[in-house]
């Protein structure tokens, strides 16, 4: 099994038609995902190698069944992207745009709370998510991959999560599902969404978390890491060495204060029962000994 | 974007909450003729982007046109907590009767708007929410729904602010929240806010931060400009369109993507160096984007080795690879450079810079194994 995406996923693409939205959109189908559809207003009744566009994500989902949508659009066309997807009655949405202003976030994420609760965002921001051999929506490089579980991946970072992936890989050991939920400080889909769905998967037996500065999300994924989790955790939080006040890259990678800080949420984690690498590497290596601990083997392979 | 208190003041006038009469000057024989004209006394206020410059001795009031130059004079040149202060703010000083706190700012884990009040102003506010929490009246606004008056008047009336003062808060209030939703903020504060002897209330201070992500909607945000704070390294960064953050160690680092960027700073310092840099290139780490990088990097005179860490995701290797060699064509390197390559392309990469290998370019396999070699380059 494998979480929020598995082999029946269909996938309108919003803004097939654009740079982004072509390369990454036949790179998934390439992958072998289900991608059926895009949509770029104006642009309805054209192709993009084969995959027909629609004006509308409502006429798409009429048309092929898809009950996924990936938004590659611009920021000021991704909030009304993300919604015009919820109200066409897709149950998942996956939005890799960057720099999408704030306000914007925090508007369309209660709209979809309040009107749409169904439809599961993940993003802005993200490199999306992937279950090996699956499904593949965003920007991950699907051969870094390996299928089969045991372990689910869950990240804010986009290129920390190939980091990972790569590690485990390496490692020979596979992923149930990699989930990017974003840098962005709103993100659609949180850490504990993603735990408890790994926590319900039979097929995923340990998690990977990697988390950043800033905010709160990572002590919350602690408390629920402890009272609500059997399955191993390993963590890993990028940007001990940040200096307060500054964001690093992300909008939501900022020290405040005394809060938010790398420290802090290690320490939350590790109180938590998780084991909490100190770099990407490390955290492969704790995997290792996680999964052979669960019999699973693991480098042997047995 | 952190605006200066009087580019603060500047932002808040656009949505009509009230700030006393003043203007900013640069220079002492400015700063008397500006306050000759605002009249006596006067707030002579250091403007700068850190906390604490009143302790440090950043805010002073005049009496007349003589203590106002004695005061200019000391404070323009001063040093605050490392920020060399260039730039004065004066204004009409306020008989204050009591002061107030109010802020709007996301708050993360509820994904709602959080309105803070308080009628402990003037102090800092982690400080009252660590000795008294009961003192801050705390409101969330749910940005689908908005502030309603109602609910401004209520969170005023239960911070406990003089109720000849409610009104007016709330009023400042509404504006604020409009400032900080259509004005893109992250954060918008008032410390203090102040009732008047004359039963006035207005803004005596103003933090604004701004959401570059909505640069795009506000033209009028080019004319603010980011100012002295700055270092040379990250206006020359900026300029390039580059993703960077200015540290003091001796490891200049590039890699894509934030966290791998901040994963590898963290890395360096794990194997015993210190990073002189934060730099992300992003998805698009061709030729080009690797001279502007370089360029930055190579103008830090503390840099002593490069580490790049690059894992190809859209970015392909190859193409990192071979931007890297015209890099070092066109930009003659001081120190030299470890890479490491995964992922997209890698092989390919990996051959490419194979011939070219030498004690100023070296590659690693893994990403532990680079930062150890960059570290060593460092001290070597």
């Amino acid at each position: 099994m494998s979480i929020f995406v598995d082999e029946s996923t269909v996938v309108v693409v919003q803004g097939l038609t654009g740079g982004q939205g072509r390369f990454h959109g036949l790179r998934n189908r390439a992958y072998g995902t289900k991608v059926a559809a895009g949509v770029t207003p104006g642009k309805g009744g054209q192709n993009v190698d084969g995959i027909p566009v629609f004006d509308t994500v409502a006429e798409a989902v009429d048309a092929t069944g898809a009950n996924a949508s990936f938004v590659s659009v611009p920021p000021r066309a991704a909030g009304a992207a993300i919604l015009e997807a919820a109200q066409a009655g897709v149950s998942l949405v996956v939005c890799i745009t960057e720099h999408i202003p704030a306000h914007d976030e925090a508007l369309f994420f209660n709209k979809l709370r309040r009107e749409h609760p169904g439809t599961r965002l993940i993003g802005p921001n993200c490199p999306g998510i992937i279950s090996p051999g699956k499904c593949n929506i965003g920007i991950t490089s699907g051969d870094i991959a390996l299928p089969g579980g045991p372990v689910g991946i869950v990240s804010r970072s986009g290129t920390l999560t190939y980091q990972a992936i790569y590690e485990l890989s390496q490692q020979r050991i596979g992923q149930t599902t990699c989930v990017g939920i974003g840098g962005d400080p709103v993100p659609g889909t949180g850490f504990i969404d993603c735990l408890e769905a790994f926590e319900a998967d039979p097929e995923t037996r340990a998690v990977m978390m990697i988390g950043e500065i800033g905010g709160s999300e990572e002590e919350r994924a602690a408390e629920f890491i402890a009272t609500e989790m059997t399955k191993p955790v390993v963590a890993y939080v990028a940007g001990v060495t940040a200096p307060p006040g500054r964001k690093m890259g992300h909008a939501g990678a900022i020290v405040s204060g005394s809060k938010g800080t790398a420290k802090a949420k290690m320490d939350a984690l590790e109180k938590a029962g998780a084991r909490v690498a100190k770099n990407p590497t490390e955290a492969g290596e704790l995997m290792v000994e996680v999964v052979k601990d669960l019999g699973l083997g693991g480098p042997d392979g047995s | 974007m952190d605006l200066f208190e009087y580019q603060g003041k500047q932002y808040f006038a656009r949505f009509g909450i009230p700030t006393s009469q003043g203007g900013v000057v640069t220079s002492v024989d400015a700063a008397i003729n500006l306050a000759n004209q605002i009249g006596y006394p006067v707030v002579l206020k250091a403007q700068v982007k850190v906390g604490g410059r009143g302790k440090a001795g950043g805010v002073k009031i005049a009496a007349d046109a003589d203590e106002a130059r004695e005061e200019a004079d000391s404070i323009l040149g001063m040093d605050i907590k490392g920020h060399l202060v260039e730039v004065l703010w004066i204004e009409r000083a306020s008989s204050i009767a009591e002061e107030y706190y109010a802020s709007f700012t996301l708050d993360r884990t509820a994904k709602l708007h959080l309105c803070m009040v308080s009628a402990r102003g003037g102090v800092e506010i982690e400080q009252v929410a660590e000795e008294d929490p009961d003192a801050i009246s705390r409101l969330y606004v749910d940005p689908v729904e908005g502030l309603s008056a109602e609910a401004a008047l209520d969170v005023v009336t239960k911070a406990g602010l003089n109720p000849t003062a409610r009104d007016e808060a709330a009023d400042i209030l509404m504006k604020l929240y409009r400032c900080y939703v259509e004005g893109d903020a992250d954060l918008v504060e008032i410390n203090p806010l102040i009732l008047t002897r004359d039963g006035h209330v207005h803004a005596l201070d103003a933090k604004v931060t701004l959401d570059d992500s909505a640069a795009f909607r506000h033209p009028e945000w080019e004319s603010l400009d980011g100012g002295q704070d700055t270092d040379f390294r990250e206006e020359m960064a900026k300029a390039r369109g580059l993703n960077y953050v200015g540290l003091s160690g001796s490891t200049g680092i590039i890699a894509n993507g934030a966290g791998l960027a901040m994963s590898t700073v963290d890395l360096v310092s794990q194997v015993g160096g210190s990073a002189a840099n934060f730099l992300d290139v992003g998805g698009a780490a061709d030729a080009d984007v690797m001279v502007a990088a370089l360029e930055v990097i190579n103008s830090d005179d503390r840099v002593r080795s490069i580490l790049v860490n690059i894992f190809g995701g859209i970015v392909r290797c190859d193409e990192v690879a071979r931007g890297i060699l015209e890099a070092m064509h066109r930009v003659e390197l001081r120190c030299p450079i470890t890479i490491r390559l995964d992922g997209t392309n890698a092989v390919e990469a990996r051959q490419i810079l194979a011939d070219h290998l030498s004690e100023k370019l070296i590659a690693e396999p893994t990403m532990l194994g680079a930062a150890r070699r960059a570290v060593e380059m460092a001290s070597a």
